[in-house]
């Protein structure tokens, strides 16, 4: 008997189920499963201005570098936070405007057109968009278009992300949700929560291992939103760099 | 197809599953390691305080340790129908499955698979870069694939450390907690052909070396091998948590990833990562989220590698599911909490539990996936002092302690139909005596008469061995040479003249207030509970 039949005849009867197998090989289930309770949160009331807040927060907590503009700002920072870089790859969908105003040579990327690993490895940085960002963790999640391919965000060593507030929600649940509307549930994903880091010594959190090691997040405010408007000045922070 | 079913006799784990000797002889060696101690004393004070910080701030925290633990308890109880579901939704999206019974048959399909697909090198062998995964530990692959000329590299930090210091991992989520900074930079030393000899102490440096250390390795090696956090049964997609992105280059960067993941590891839908992705993160390391976590579904073309393979891996994980009571052990999403808040792993450190499992789960787990009959693992369920604080810890609710207990009455049942003896009568006569006795003061301070002679007839280094079923506690402990006398007359000798005194002031205020009474003055404020009033209660009785 092979293997697949093997364990799924146990797993029948380490159940205690009783009765024919089918097609598949197991005895169904008779049974009603357990009940799920989901008691717990799924939806937020925080104002966008509230999450911008909590989600440079976190960053900041991660070490990672955080900047807040508008949408007529973001070229304009995208290139100062990239003043250390003489090239770097976006993915071949970003909005070119973005790095604009980058002095150095842009390289693109895409599954039909992908650039060699070591061509990654000596590029000065990668900028990318998010699909959504988990205020409450700190985290942005890298999924479908703008994001690139997976090694892109990998390999070099200096992330640059652009997160539009409108993307940001407030906790796992939401994005996890925002992700599966997207049509993104089967896409490759990845979460990022900060600069690649460790504990494995003595568990004190060190920054950079193997995954780059300076992560900038700017947050994109659309000027038409009345309510992201109100409080520019209480959550507009500090330069990047400061926190780094 | 339909045969009728008649039932499969349950199989016992094999692998990195076993005690090496019983763990009372090893922790006591362990514990006269200070090094080992006071390293594992700073790590594991570090994570629980962190830990203790990130749950406090969510206010559903115990919703969603309820719905995790349902949500594990829904994939036992339909086990063969989400696995069945997981298998065609990731071959959908074109990867390959494999089924493994043991250990052995896990080895043997990472083995084909990695001989497919690896370039042999000059010398004659292969190699592969390997996640952190606790399944390929336990099933002890890096072992196997060595004997077969296959160098598996492993990337992660603490494993690297692990693998270079030729040691053995003692912690599930940090495996070279047991070591220092400066024993690390000596493993590097030694260990990493390329490593700088000026390499200092500071963990930057460490993690830098490491970094320097496999970068090639990342974007050269055709293979990879990982575990898995989680497997949707919905979608088909596996995923890898982690903080250092070497668990990202190894998902992302070979032509083939093979992963192995037991079969208790699926989540029913997509949703419930909604819940995990906040119990793992904030038991484990104590963050409100890891560095890194990758999710991937069969092949993407033009993205990560082009053969993926998934080998589900038993290795006794059905005969734990067999047992009703002790399946709840398979919710375990391998934290590592509950290690770390356990005073006896805190002091022990992870190599006395002999398994790749150690702590309060693994003195569960193991016993459970090999059975409580091998001999090796009988021991592993009275390492716990049953304090509980390992079922508070668990974001799945496991009850250890309460397995804990189930499997030491397992253990004696077992112990008693081989000797003929029924050690359950002795313990219930002497429970009926203490019972009888301890349940009378008076008894009680009659009995406690007897200490001086008692004390007087006991050996002064303690009591070390006695007869009956006594004799499996002091096999581990020695008895305190009894005192002189009990703290019951300790207290009232010394408190004798002190509560006359008590008692007179209390008749004098009585008196004054009655007398005030009687004169139609305002009766004086009470002025507080008299100075000793607890120790009164006390006295009086005596």
């Amino acid at each position: 008997m092979d293997a697949r039949s093997v364990i799924l005849e146990r797993i029948s009867s380490s159940l205690g189920r009783t009765g024919r197998l089918n097609a598949e090989g197991y005895v169904p289930i008779t049974a009603p499963a357990p009940e799920v309770p989901h008691a717990y949160r799924t939806a937020s009331d925080l104002s966008t201005e509230r999450l911008i807040e909590i989600f440079a927060d976190r960053l900041a907590d991660y070490n990672a570098g955080v900047a807040r503009v508008s949408a007529a700002e973001l070229p304009a920072t995208v290139a100062r936070l990239l003043d250390e870089a003489d090239d770097i790859v976006i993915p071949a969908d970003l909005d070119r405007a973005w790095v604009g105003e980058f002095a150095g040579r842009v390289l693109t990327d895409s599954r039909e057109e992908p650039q060699p690993v070591d061509v990654l490895n000596a590029v000065g940085a990668v900028v990318t968009g998010s699909t959504t960002a988990i205020a409450d963790t700190g985290t942005i999640c890298l999924s479908g278009p703008h994001c690139g391919r997976r090694v892109i965000t990998l390999v070099p060593d200096h992330h640059v992300c652009v997160v539009r507030a409108a993307d940001i929600v407030e906790i796992v649940p939401q994005a996890v949700a925002r992700l599966q509307e997207a049509g993104l549930s089967t896409a490759p994903q990845t979460w990022a929560s900060g600069p690649s880091a460790t504990v494995d010594i003595e568990f004190e959190r060190v920054a950079g291992v193997h995954g780059p090691r300076r992560l900038d997040v700017v947050i994109v405010v659309d000027e038409d939103e009345p309510e992201a408007h109100a409080g520019t000045q209480a959550a507009a922070q500090a330069d990047p760099r400061d926190s780094a | 197809m339909s045969t009728t079913f008649i039932g499969m006799p349950t199989v016992p784990g094999t692998g990195n599953l076993f005690e090496r000797a019983p763990f009372p002889q090893v922790a006591q060696h362990e514990l006269g390691n200070v090094q080992l101690r006071t390293n594992l004393t700073k790590a594991t004070t570090a994570i629980r305080t962190k830990r203790a910080a990130r749950v406090a701030e969510l206010g559903d925290w115990e919703d969603l340790r309820d719905s995790g633990a349902a949500a594990k308890d829904v994939v036992l109880a339909r086990l063969p129908e989400l696995l069945t579901q997981f298998e065609a939704a990731f071959t959908a999206a074109g990867g390959t499955v494999h089924w493994a019974r043991d250990a052995q048959e896990a080895n043997a399909i990472v083995r084909g698979l990695v001989e497919d697909s690896a370039p042999l090198n000059e010398d004659g062998r292969r190699e592969v870069i390997k996640v952190k995964s606790m399944a390929t530990q336990e099933i002890g692959l890096n072992e196997y694939l060595e004997d077969h000329d296959i160098d598996a590299y492993e990337t992660d930090l603490a494993e690297l450390i692990v693998q270079l210091g030729h040691d053995k991992p003692s912690h599930i989520l940090v495996p070279a907690i047991h070591r220092n900074r400066h024993e690390i930079r000596q493993i590097f030393l030694r260990g990493m052909e390329d490593a700088d000899p000026n390499l200092g102490t500071e963990p930057r440096e460490l993690a830098e070396a490491s970094r320097k250390h496999l970068r090639k390795k990342f974007l050269t090696t055709k293979v990879a091998i990982s575990g898995a956090n989680f497997g949707i049964a919905e979608t088909g997609t596996l995923s890898v948590v982690e903080s250092e992105g070497n668990g990202r280059m190894c998902v992302t960067l070979p032509e083939t990833l093979i992963t192995v993941m037991g079969i208790e590891k699926l989540l029913p839908t997509i949703d419930d990562l909604g819940v995990f992705m906040q119990l793992l993160p904030r038991s484990s390391t104590g963050e409100r989220m890891n560095p890194y976590s990758s999710f991937w579904t069969g092949v993407t073309p033009g993205d990560g590698p082009r053969n993926v393979h998934v080998v589900l891996l038993d290795n006794g994980r059905t005969r734990a599911l067999a047992d009703q009571h002790g399946r709840q052990a398979l919710r375990c999403i391998r934290c590592s909490a509950c290690m770390n808040v356990c005073p006896v792993y805190e002091r022990t450190g992870g190599h006395a539990y002999g398994s790749v499992y150690p702590g309060p789960i693994g003195a569960i787990l193991t016993p459970l996936l090999t059975g409580t009959d091998a001999e090796e693992n009988s021991t592993l369920p009275y390492a716990s002092s049953l304090c509980g604080a390992c079922f508070d810890a668990c974001p799945v609710k496991i009850d250890i302690p309460q397995m804990l207990v189930r499997l030491r009455n397992e253990g004696n049942v077992v112990k008693e139909s081989e000797h003929g003896r029924l050690p359950k009568t002795q313990l219930d006569v002497a429970l009926t005596g203490a019972s009888w006795l301890m349940s009378d003061g008076r008894r009680m301070a009659l009995m406690e008469k007897g200490l001086p002679l008692a004390k007087l007839l006991s050996p002064k280094a303690g009591i070390r061995s006695l007869p009956g079923i006594a004799g499996a506690w002091t096999s581990s402990r020695t008895i305190p040479r009894p005192p002189r006398q009990s703290f019951r007359s300790w207290w009232s000798a010394e408190h004798r003249e002190e509560a006359r005194e008590e008692r007179r002031e209390a008749r004098d205020r009585a008196q004054f207030r009655r007398f005030e009474a009687r004169s139609g003055a305002e009766p004086a404020p009470e002025a507080g509970p008299a100075p000793r009033s607890e120790n009164q209660h006390e006295t009086k009785e005596s």
